[in-house]
C-alpha cells in the first residue's frame, strides 16, 4: 500500500513541473491566440539561466534567488520578443505566429550551445531539499514534496490574480472575447505584453525548478513542448484549472501505467488526448469556441482561377524546371526531386488548411503512411515500382479516412491537436512494431526500378507528379466541391442552411489531402531508398506547416513557393554550416516580419495595390473595404 | 536574357568543375557525416579527434604523397538528411569514401545508400548489430565495438555476481531493446539460475525518472542492468540516489564509463557500477600516451571516447586508402578486409567475415574521486574475444 501511495506522490511531483509550464502556455493562448511554439525554448532558457545563477551565488538565498531571478530574466526576454516581433504580426492570418515562434525555437537551440557549450550540465540540488523522507520503508525525495506543495500554491496565486484583480478581469474578458475588450477601449498592446510576460515567467520558472532533478541540455525544449500542448488541450484551452487537472491526470496515468505496460510512456499522453477530444471536443474544462466574428482565412482578394497569361507563365516555369537535367549535376537533381516531393506534401496540407480551413498538426502521418505503404509493397510483396507507387498511397488514404472521420468533428486548435495525436499514435506503432516496420531502424532497400533510377529520370517523375498534384488540387478548389468546402470554412451556419453537408465535405477534403500527402510519401520512399519513423514524426508535420505559412495561407497555391524556399534554404544551410538552425531560424523570423501574409500572400497584396487604382471597378473596391 | 544567364551559369559550373578536377589530382577526399547539431556533446570531441588525425596524416606526407581532405556534413539527426548529405558528398564532391555517423538508424541509412551506390562506407560510432550482421553489406565496415561485444564484455563480469533477481532499465528504441535482448540471452546462458523480475522502457530522452525508479524498487531486484545514457542517465542516477535504489544492489551499465556520460554526473556519480567506458587518465600504453599528448597539446582539453572514435576513423581511412593506393571501391574493400593497424587502444583488425573492427573497450567500476566520477580497476577487453564464432556470424549475415 505504501508503495502505491508513494507512486501517487511521485506522479504528483511530475505533474507539478508540467503544470507550471502548461499554465503559462494556456494563459498566452487564451488571450493572444498565439500558438507559442517557443514556450519550450523559454523553459530551456530558464533552466540554463538558473544553472548559471545558482552556480555563481551560493547558499540558500543564492539558490532560491537564482531560480526566481532566472525566471524574471527570461520573462524580460519574452517581453522583448513580444514587443519587437509578435506585435508586428498579430493581424496576420491565424497560426502565422506559430511560424515566428518556431523560428525563435530553432535559434535558441543553437544559441544555448554557443553560450553554455555542448556538454550536459548538472545543476545544484536545492539547499535543505537534498534528501528523502522515509514513508513506511519507501523513500520520497523531499524536493518532490516541495514541488507537490508548490503547484497548488501557484494555482491559487493565479486564481487570485485572475479573480481578484482588475488585470485578471481584463485577461478573462480577453480570453472570452478579444474584440469586445478592444471595443471597450482597453489597451490591448500592454495587456498582451503583460500576459506574454507572465506566461514566459511560468515557463522559465518551470525550467529553473528542474535543475535539481534534471540535466540541463539543448534538447530540453523539444522534450517538453509537445507534452505541454497536449496537457493544455486535454484540460481545455485557456483554463488554468483544466491544465492542473490534466497535468495530474497524465502524470498519474504514466506513473501507474508503467507498472503494467512498461512501454506505455512513449504514447500515453497522446492516447489520453485522443480519447478526451473524441469524448469532450473542447477538453475537460474548456468551453466551445464562440463563433469567430472575423471569418478565418478571409481573403482580401477573392480567389480566381489563373488567367490564360498566368497559365502560360506557370507552364513556362514548369518547362524551365524540366530543363534542369540539361545542365545540373546528380546532386542538384536529387535535391530537385526532394523539393518537388515537398511541394506535393505542402500543397496537400495547404489544400486542407486554406481551402478547408482545417490546420492539421499531424499531416506527416499520411505522408509517412504512403511511404510505409510503398515499403511494404516493394519489400514484403516484391511488387514493381509502378504498382507500389500507385497502391502505396492507399495506406495514406485509409489512414486519412479513419482519422479524418473523427478529426473533422472538431475545429480550430482542437482539430489540430487531434490530428497531432493520431499522427503520434501512428508514429509510435511504426516505432514499436519492430517485426513489421523495423522500428527506428526502418525499412531499407526500397530503391527505384531501373527506368527511374537515374537522378534525371527520377527528377522528371517527381516533377511530373508534383505538377499533376498541384493542378488537380487547383481544379478541385474551383470545382463545385471546392466552393462547398470554402462555404463550410467561411460560414458553417449559412452553408448548412443551403443544404451543404459540412462534415462530409470536410471529411472528403481530409481524405483528398491525406491521399496526396501519401503520394508524396510514396515518392519519398523511393528517393531515399528507405523508410524511417521520422517520416511520420512531429518535426516533419511542423515543417509542412512552416512551408504553408511561409508561402501564405490565404493564397490558392502559396505553399508551392513556401516549400521551394524553405526546403532549398534548409538543405543548403545544413550543408554549409553547423549553425544551420540559428541561420534558418533567423531567416524565418525575417521572412515573418518582411512578409506578414506569407511570401505569395504579401506579393499578391502588393500587386493588387498597384493595380487597383486603374483597373478595378468601384464595386471591387468596395468589396475589399468591407472585407478589411 | 534568361537563356543567356542559364548558359552562362552552366559554363561557369563547367569551368569550376574542371578547376576542381585539376585540384583533385593532388588530394584525396573523404566525406564525413555526423549529427553535429543534434548531439554536440558527443560530436564535438569526435570532430576534434578526426581533425587531429587529418593533421597527423598530412604531416606524415599524406596518402602516398596526396593530401588528405575531409569534407564534413551535419545530418541533423535525421536519416533522410544524412542521405542527402551522402549524396552531395558522393555526387558533387566526388569523395573516395564515406565515414562517420553516430545514431544507429542513420548509420543503417548511409550503409544502405553505400550499398546501392557502390560507395565505400566506414561507420564510426553506430552500435547496432544489424549494420554488420542482419543488414550488413559488402561496402560497409564498422569501427566501434558493437552492442553485442559490449554486452558480452559486461556479461562476463555480471555473471560473477551472486545476484539472481535482475531488473532492466533501457531506452525504448532499437539500441535499448537489442542491448537488453543480447544481455539477457548471454547472461541466461551463463547463469540459468537467474530471474528477470522487471523491465522498464522509458522513452529515449524523456524519462520520467521518479516513477521508473519506484517501479524498479518495488520489484526488489538484487541487480539492475541500465542502458540509459545522457540526460536520461543523469535523471535516473539523481532520482535513484535520493530514493536509495542503488543501495545494496549491483548495477551493470552500458557505456556509463565514457567521459561523455560519466562527467556530467559529477559528485552524484554512483560507486561500484560495472561499466564499459574510456578511463583516459588510467591508460598507460605508449600508443595511448602518444595520442593523449598530441590531443592535449592541440586542444588543451582531455579526450572523450568520441575523440578516440573520430581519431581512429580517419586513421583507419588513411591506412585503407594508402594500402589500396586507389579510390576504386572494390580495391578499398579488398584492402580493408583483414587489414591490421595500430590504434590508441592497441592493434586492431577489420575482420573479413563481417567487416567489424576488433577495437575493444575498457571494463571497470565507477568510483568517486575529488568530487568527480572516474573508472577504477579498468581492464581493456579486446574486441576479437567477444564476438560469436565464425559459423554463427555466417548465419547472421546475408549472403
Amino acid at each position: 500500500m505504501a508503495f502505491y501511495f508513494v507512486q501517487f506522490l511521485t506522479g504528483l511531483a511530475s505533474a507539478a513541473s508540467l503544470f507550471l509550464v502548461a499554465s503559462g502556455l494556456s494563459i498566452i493562448f487564451g488571450v493572444t491566440r498565439i500558438v507559442n511554439f517557443a514556450h519550450g525554448a523559454f523553459y530551456m532558457l530558464g533552466a540554463y539561466m538558473a544553472f548559471t545563477l545558482t552556480e555563481r551565488f551560493s547558499g540558500a538565498l543564492g539558490f532560491w534567488g537564482g531560480i526566481v531571478a532566472a525566471a524574471l530574466v527570461v520573462a524580460a526576454i519574452g517581453v522583448l520578443v513580444e514587443m519587437v516581433l509578435l506585435r508586428r504580426i498579430y493581424h496576420a492570418p491565424e497560426l502565422f505566429q506559430l511560424l515566428a515562434t518556431f523560428g525563435l525555437t530553432l535559434m535558441v537551440q543553437d544559441i544555448v550551445v554557443l553560450i553554455w557549450g555542448p556538454d550536459d550540465l548538472l545543476g545544484r540540488r536545492a539547499p535543505s531539499f537534498r534528501g528523502a523522507v522515509d514513508f513506511f520503508g519507501q523513500n520520497i525525495p523531499s524536493y518532490d514534496l516541495f514541488l507537490i506543495a508548490l503547484s497548488p500554491v501557484v494555482l491559487g496565486v493565479l486564481w487570485l490574480l485572475f479573480q481578484r484583480t482588475r488585470w485578471g478581469v481584463l485577461v478573462r474578458a480577453a480570453t472570452q472575447d478579444r474584440d469586445m475588450v478592444a471595443a471597450l477601449g482597453v489597451n490591448q498592446k500592454w495587456l498582451f505584453t503583460s500576459v506574454f510576460a507572465l506566461g514566459v515567467f511560468l515557463a522559465a520558472l518551470g525550467g529553473a525548478l528542474q535543475i535539481p532533478r534534471d540535466a540541463v541540455h539543448h534538447a530540453l525544449d523539444l522534450r517538453i513542448i509537445v507534452e505541454v500542448f497536449v496537457v493544455v488541450v486535454i484540460g481545455g484551452l485557456g483554463s488554468i484549472i483544466g491544465a492542473f487537472v490534466a497535468a495530474v491526470l497524465v502524470s498519474e496515468l504514466n506513473a501507474f501505467g508503467i507498472l503494467i505496460f512498461p512501454k506505455i510512456s512513449i504514447i500515453l499522453v497522446f492516447l489520453v488526448m485522443a480519447v478526451v477530444l473524441i469524448v469532450r471536443p473542447w477538453g475537460l474544462f474548456g468551453k466551445p469556441e464562440a463563433a469567430a466574428r472575423r471569418t478565418p482565412g478571409l481573403t482580401v482578394n477573392p480567389w480566381r482561377p489563373l488567367t490564360s497569361g498566368e497559365r502560360l507563365m506557370s507552364l513556362g516555369a514548369l518547362v524551365l524546371a524540366a530543363m534542369l537535367p540539361l545542365f545540373a549535376g546528380n546532386y542538384a537533381l536529387t535535391v530537385g526531386s526532394e523539393i518537388a516531393i515537398y511541394v506535393i506534401f505542402a500543397a496537400s496540407l495547404h489544400f486542407l488548411m486554406s481551402v478547408g480551413g482545417l490546420a492539421s498538426f499531424g499531416h506527416a502521418a499520411y505522408f509517412g503512411l504512403g511511404a510505409y505503404g510503398v515499403a511494404f509493397l516493394a519489400k514484403a510483396a516484391g511488387l514493381p515500382m509502378i504498382v507500389s507507387l500507385l497502391l502505396g498511397p492507399l495506406l495514406g488514404l485509409l489512414g486519412a479516412a479513419v482519422f479524418g472521420f473523427f478529426a473533422v468533428q472538431l475545429s480550430g486548435v482542437y482539430f489540430a491537436m487531434l490530428t497531432l495525436a493520431f499522427a503520434q499514435i501512428v508514429w509510435s506503432i511504426a516505432f514499436q512494431w519492430v517485426t513489421v516496420t523495423g522500428g527506428d531502424n526502418g525499412i531499407l532497400g526500397v530503391w527505384p526500378d531501373k527506368w527511374a533510377s537515374s537522378p534525371a529520370s527520377f527528377y522528371w517523375l517527381s516533377l511530373a507528379v508534383a505538377a499533376l498534384a498541384v493542378a488537380v488540387l487547383r481544379v478541385i478548389v474551383f470545382s463545385p466541391f471546392g466552393f462547398a468546402l470554402r462555404a463550410t470554412r467561411d460560414s458553417p451556419l449559412r452553408s448548412e442552411a443551403i443544404g451543404i453537408n459540412g462534415k462530409r465535405v470536410q471529411w472528403t477534403a481530409f481524405v483528398i489531402s491525406g491521399t496526396v500527402a501519401g503520394i508524396g510519401g510514396a515518392l519519398f520512399a523511393y528517393l531515399k531508398g528507405s523508410v524511417f519513423p521520422d517520416s511520420l514524426g512531429i518535426s516533419l508535420s511542423v515543417d509542412a506547416l512552416v512551408m504553408v505559412l511561409l508561402g501564405g495561407v490565404e493564397t490558392v497555391s502559396g505553399a508551392i513557393i513556401g516549400a521551394i524556399v524553405f526546403k532549398a534554404a534548409n538543405i543548403w544551410l545544413v550543408s554549409q554550416t553547423d549553425l544551420s538552425k540559428l541561420v534558418l531560424g533567423g531567416f524565418i523570423v525575417l521572412m515573418v516580419v518582411a512578409f506578414p501574409k506569407g511570401i505569395v500572400g504579401t506579393l499578391e497584396t502588393i500587386r493588387n495595390r498597384w493595380r487597383s487604382p486603374e483597373k478595378k471597378s468601384a464595386l471591387a473596391m468596395s468589396r475589399i473595404e468591407t472585407a478589411e | 536574357m534568361r537563356r543567356r544567364h542559364v548558359l552562362g551559369a552552366g559554363l561557369a559550373i563547367a569551368v569550376a568543375g574542371m578547376a576542381g578536377s585539376a585540384m583533385a589530382q593532388s588530394e584525396i577526399k573523404i566525406g564525413e557525416i555526423n549529427s553535429y547539431s543534434l548531439l554536440p556533446a558527443f560530436t564535438e570531441p569526435y570532430r576534434k579527434g578526426w581533425q587531429l588525425a587529418v593533421e597527423e596524416v598530412n604531416a606524415a606526407g599524406g596518402i602516398n604523397g596526396k593530401k588528405l581532405v575531409v569534407i564534413s556534413k551535419d545530418d541533423g539527426g535525421k536519416p533522410a538528411d544524412a542521405q542527402t548529405a551522402a549524396n552531395e558528398l558522393v555526387s558533387s564532391e566526388n569523395v573516395a569514401m564515406l565515414a562517420g555517423t553516430f545514431l544507429s538508424n542513420i548509420g543503417l541509412a548511409v550503409s544502405d545508400f553505400a550499398n546501392q551506390k557502390k560507395v565505400f562506407f566506414l561507420a564510426a560510432e553506430p552500435l547496432t548489430d544489424a549494420i554488420t550482421w542482419s543488414k550488413g553489406n559488402r561496402y560497409t565496415f564498422r569501427l566501434r565495438p558493437s552492442n553485442y561485444m559490449q554486452a558480452a564484455m559486461l556479461v562476463e563480469e555480471a555473471a560473477k555476481l551472486p545476484a539472481k533477481r535482475w531488473a532492466t532499465i533501457a531506452p525504448n528504441y532499437e539500441y535499448g531493446q537489442s542491448a537488453v535482448a543480447v544481455f539477457k540471452k548471454l547472461m541466461s546462458e551463463k547463469r540459468p539460475d537467474i530471474q528477470w523480475v522487471d523491465e522498464q522502457w522509458p522513452p529515449q530522452g524523456k524519462i520520467d525518472a521518479g516513477p521508473v525508479v519506484q517501479a524498479v524498487a518495488a520489484a526488489n531486484p538484487e541487480a539492475i542492468l541500465n542502458v540509459t545514457f545522457g540526460a536520461d542517465l543523469v535523471k535516473l542516477v539523481r532520482e535513484g540516489n535520493t530514493r536509495g535504489l542503488f543501495k545494496g544492489r549491483s548495477v551493470v551499465s552500458f557505456l556509463t564509463g565514457e567521459p561523455e556520460y560519466l562527467d556530467p554526473l559529477k559528485d552524484e556519480t554512483p560507486e561500484g557500477w560495472i561499466v564499459t567506458g574510456y578511463p583516459w587518465y588510467d591508460i598507460k600504453t605508449p600508443d595511448h600516451d602518444k595520442f593523449l599528448k598530441a590531443y592535449q597539446a592541440k586542444y588543451n582539453d582531455y579526450p572523450r571516447l568520441g575523440s578516440i572514435v573520430g581519431y581512429q576513423t580517419i586513421k583507419a581511412a588513411a591506412a585503407i586508402l594508402a594500402k589500396a593506393n586507389s579510390t576504386d571501391p572494390e580495391k578499398l574493400i579488398a584492402a580493408t578486409e583483414g587489414l591490421s593497424m595500430p590504434s590508441p587502444f592497441g592493434e586492431i583488425t577489420f575482420r573479413k567475415i563481417d567487416h567489424q573492427s576488433t577495437l575493444g573497450a575498457y571494463v571497470g567500476k565507477t568510483a568517486l574521486k575529488d568530487g568527480k566520477g572516474v573508472m577504477v580497476n579498468s581492464v581493456y577487453r579486446k574486441g576479437a574475444d567477444y564476438l560469436p564464432s565464425d559459423a554463427e556470424v555466417e548465419k547472421l549475415r546475408p549472403k
